[in-house]
């Protein structure tokens, strides 16, 4: 495996200081919790509780409402206040399940047993991941099931790790590969059962040696019959792009408008098999997960285990609160993140951490005519020409930009990173693609 | 909570990416001329005080032009992001150092106006402003603009080499030390057979070891910013170290230049081919040209490959110009040229899609 990077990407500041190699630590359970019902690609799951009803911890309060949906389960036990539209991550107005938090907590503090998957059929084996709720972790909430049972007519070859966290400032990923070692890799040899395949590569950028070794010499201890290979990758963003990433590990290229599949892989994030791992072996839905809150803004930054639905507000509180006046708070990393509006939008599935930057860090610019640097082009991992494609979408020549591949852009934003004139031109590309998808649609 | 609340309003909404590499189209600008510096203040010393003021006239008037233009369109107007105050130095780079003062207002004003703002302002010409103004000069005053050199002294290497050749006429003498090295290269023998002195003579000297170290150190004639290889590379050098200059366009122009003119006067039986390659090199505004001029963004490539398409097109023209044109020196002319040619190569030279067979 010779092959550990891809062309273009960026070298943004690392910033993961803050919060590397802090351990763990479970923020207390949130007395109001905003349970989006969407927290996921696809249709919203539907919700089969009413106002009034007490709910147990993990209780499937949504479900999964048609093939590409998900469970939702209630993150705390207690009574639902309200089923009631509220800012999401995703929405201004999301349908969310508010729970107020009362009586017991059977899986806090207690292990739960572990189950015997090794007998398990593949659909049962599946059956469990879909009833967990389990989505991609990394941030995109793609429904799992889906992704584990490709058509039949795919060949896959290779699943695919990622563990890259090629995003600055996130250290979740780092800390659960160094803490969980044992359980990411009964997590990848459950997905290699489900998938029917035997071969699967852990990507990790290389500067997260302490990860690579845990996992090695946990895999070195358990000796799998299974083939998981470890590799170290160039630390570069965006190394966990997911066509990026299979390049990288397979060298194969994922054809324009296709899938990892199309390149005979499956790709998952380390949280995510995470959490197959939990679905599976523990039977535990998806009610709560690992991030990271930091940012120069945070008391203590640090990663953090929190509930799904506990508000951006409760948690930087329960991480001591803010020391300065933030400027931003971001919802993920800061290259692919979404900026927050409120302080009360809920954790979700997607969310791989909390960044409150401060007024240093972000201000407000305004963006410059294009001086035709070429750097966009130079950074693009699709190959594309950004500076020219947005230029052409400025001046709202839509019928002139599919040519120039705009839906090979992958958001992964290197290309207004290295904007010397400020020029938003991912922003452009998503507003050009969402355009021309209306329009097909017409 | 309550105080989150509150908090909230004053939130930054804006798209992803949240960071930003930092340089800014400001900081570049400055950096170009911070790079142009040493070049300008060693033409200062060399040529006295007539280079200052050139320098100052030319980057005054293109500020003022900027300014005035854009009060007039009622467009906003950035003089700090410096790219005026580039074309203004990089203006007064190409003229020679005792070129009036007024021709070089002119010009400056037909930059900025003509070639920069007309085609809607930074970002959008298609010519490089300064080659511009320096092409419009030398259609509109041919005369000043090439025979205004300066008087160097006797001490000079170019009055000592000329000193150096047997019986040379008077005459003959005025016309080499006044002279550009390329100018001397190109006039030189056709002018000293006609006085009956062996060409040979003069290329022994052109050519000689000291004669190549001042073109390269740049204690000889020419326009007020190409003389000194030295201090031009320097510049250049904290261009490609700050990355706002690829290798591409000076790599492949300098080298294309390298390339052919070896082969002319190798395949031509000429005794001094590599010196004369050398002579080549230094002499002129290829330095100057080919990392402060052919690299402007606005008017080159935006893709790698586009970028060594345009420097090996400029390294050609150069040449093309230089052996059989009718000027000396054909940088300025090579670079105008490529420009007028990028809209084409940017249409056809794309980088390979990921995930496509070819672009």
């Amino acid at each position: 495996m010779a092959f550990t990077t891809f062309s273009g990407g960026i070298h943004p500041p690392e910033n993961k200081r803050l919060s590397e190699g802090k351990a763990f630590s479970n923020l207390s359970v949130p007395q109001l919790c905003y349970i989006p019902l969407q927290q996921h690609v696809g249709k919203p799951a539907r919700p089969i509780v009413e106002a009034g009803e007490i709910v147990r911890e993990g209780q499937l309060i949504g479900l999964a409402d048609g093939y590409i949906s998900a469970n939702v389960h209630a993150s705390v036990p207690g009574k639902i206040v309200e089923i009631t539209e509220h800012p999401t991550v995703y929405s201004k107005r999301g349908m969310c399940v508010v729970i107020e938090a009362q009586g017991s907590f059977p899986t806090s503090g207690r292990p739960l047993e572990s189950a015997d998957w090794g007998s398990m059929s593949n659909l049962e084996l599946l059956n469990r991941v879909a009833e967990a709720g389990v989505v991609g972790l990394g941030g995109a909430a793609f429904p799992t099931q889906v992704k584990l049972h490709p058509p039949r007519n795919r060949q896959i070859e290779a699943l695919i790790i990622n563990g890259s966290e090629c995003e600055p400032y996130l250290t979740v990923d780092d800390m659960l590969m160094q803490t969980f070692p044992g359980e990411i890799i009964e997590g990848v040899c459950i997905a290699l059962k489900i998938l029917g395949i035997s071969t699967a590569y852990i990507g990790v950028e290389n500067n997260k040696l302490h990860a690579i070794a845990s996992l090695k010499k946990k895999l070195a201890e358990i000796k799998p019959s299974e083939n998981i290979i470890i590799v170290a990758l160039k630390t570069k963003y965006p190394q966990g792009a997911e066509k990026q990433l299979v390049y990288s590990l397979t060298r194969r290229e994922v054809p324009s408008g296709g899938l990892p599949m199309d390149a005979a892989t499956v790709v998952q994030n380390v949280g995510t098999i995470f959490a197959i791992r939990e679905a599976v072996a523990l039977g535990k839905p998806l009610f709560e997960r690992y991030i990271t809150v930091t940012g120069p803004c945070v008391k203590n930054p640090g990663n953090y285990k929190v509930r799904l639905g506990s508000r951006v507000s409760d948690v930087i509180e329960e991480c001591g609160g803010l020391v300065a006046e933030p400027a931003k708070i971001i919802m993920g990393g800061p290259m692919c993140g979404t900026a927050l509006d409120s302080m009360d939008i809920p954790v979700v599935k997607g969310t791989s951490g909390i960044l409150v930057l401060g007024k240093e860090e972000a201000r407000p610019v305004d963006y410059l005519p294009c001086i035709r640097c070429g750097r966009c082009v130079a950074v693009c991992p699709a190959g594309l020409v950004p500076c020219d494609m947005v230029n052409t979408i400025e001046k709202g020549r839509l019928d002139l930009v599919e040519p120039s591949h705009p839906f090979d852009c992958i958001m992964c934003g290197s290309c207004a990173y290295v904007c010397p004139s400020r020029r938003p031109l991912n922003h452009f590309i998503k507003l050009a693609q969402e355009k021309l998808r209306r329009r097909q649609k017409e | 909570m309550q105080d989150d609340k509150k908090a909230a309003p004053g939130l930054l909404l804006s798209s992803a990416p949240h960071i930003h590499a930092g340089q800014s189209l400001k900081s570049i600008m400055w950096l170009v001329v911070l790079a142009l510096a040493p070049a300008a203040a060693y033409s200062v010393y060399l040529f006295g005080l007539n280079a200052l003021m050139l320098i100052a006239v030319s980057v005054a008037v293109c500020v003022a032009a900027e300014a005035a233009f854009c009060f007039l369109m009622k467009k906003p107007f950035a003089i700090t992001d410096g790219s005026a105050v580039i074309t203004g130095v990089l203006l007064a780079f190409n003229v020679p150092p005792d070129a009036p003062l007024w021709m070089l207002g002119i010009g400056a004003a037909f930059s900025v106006i003509v070639a920069k703002q007309l085609f809607g302002g930074i970002g959008f010409n298609i010519f490089n402003p300064a080659l511009a103004g320096r092409a419009l000069l030398m259609a509109s005053w041919p005369v000043h603009m090439t025979t205004t050199w300066h008087r160097f002294g006797p001490t000079n290497v170019l009055s000592q080499a000329a000193s150096n050749v047997a019986g040379l006429p008077e005459q003959a003498y005025d016309i080499i030390t006044q002279a550009t090295p390329l100018g001397a290269l190109k006039e030189g023998p056709k002018l000293l057979a006609d006085l009956g002195v062996a060409p040979n003579a003069v290329y022994r000297t052109l050519f000689s070891p000291e004669m190549l170290k001042s073109l390269f150190m740049g204690n000889i004639g020419g326009c007020i910013g190409e003389t000194s290889a030295l201090l031009l590379l320097a510049g250049a050098l904290l261009l490609l170290y700050k990355r706002i200059v690829s290798w591409h366009i000076p790599a492949t122009y300098i080298g294309t230049v390298a390339i052919i003119m070896f082969a002319y006067y190798s395949l031509t039986g000429f005794a001094y081919a590599a010196e004369a390659t050398l002579f080549h090199l230094l002499s002129g505004g290829l330095v100057l040209g080919a990392f402060f001029m052919a690299t402007d963004m606005v008017t080159s490539p935006v893709t790698p490959r586009g970028m060594i398409l345009f420097g090996a097109g400029c390294g050609v023209l150069t040449c093309v110009i230089r052996l059989w044109g009718g000027y000396p020196e054909g940088v300025s002319y090579s670079i105008l040229l490529m420009n007028s040619t990028v809209p084409l190569i940017d249409r056809f030279i794309r980088p390979k899609v990921f995930g496509t067979k070819h672009a």
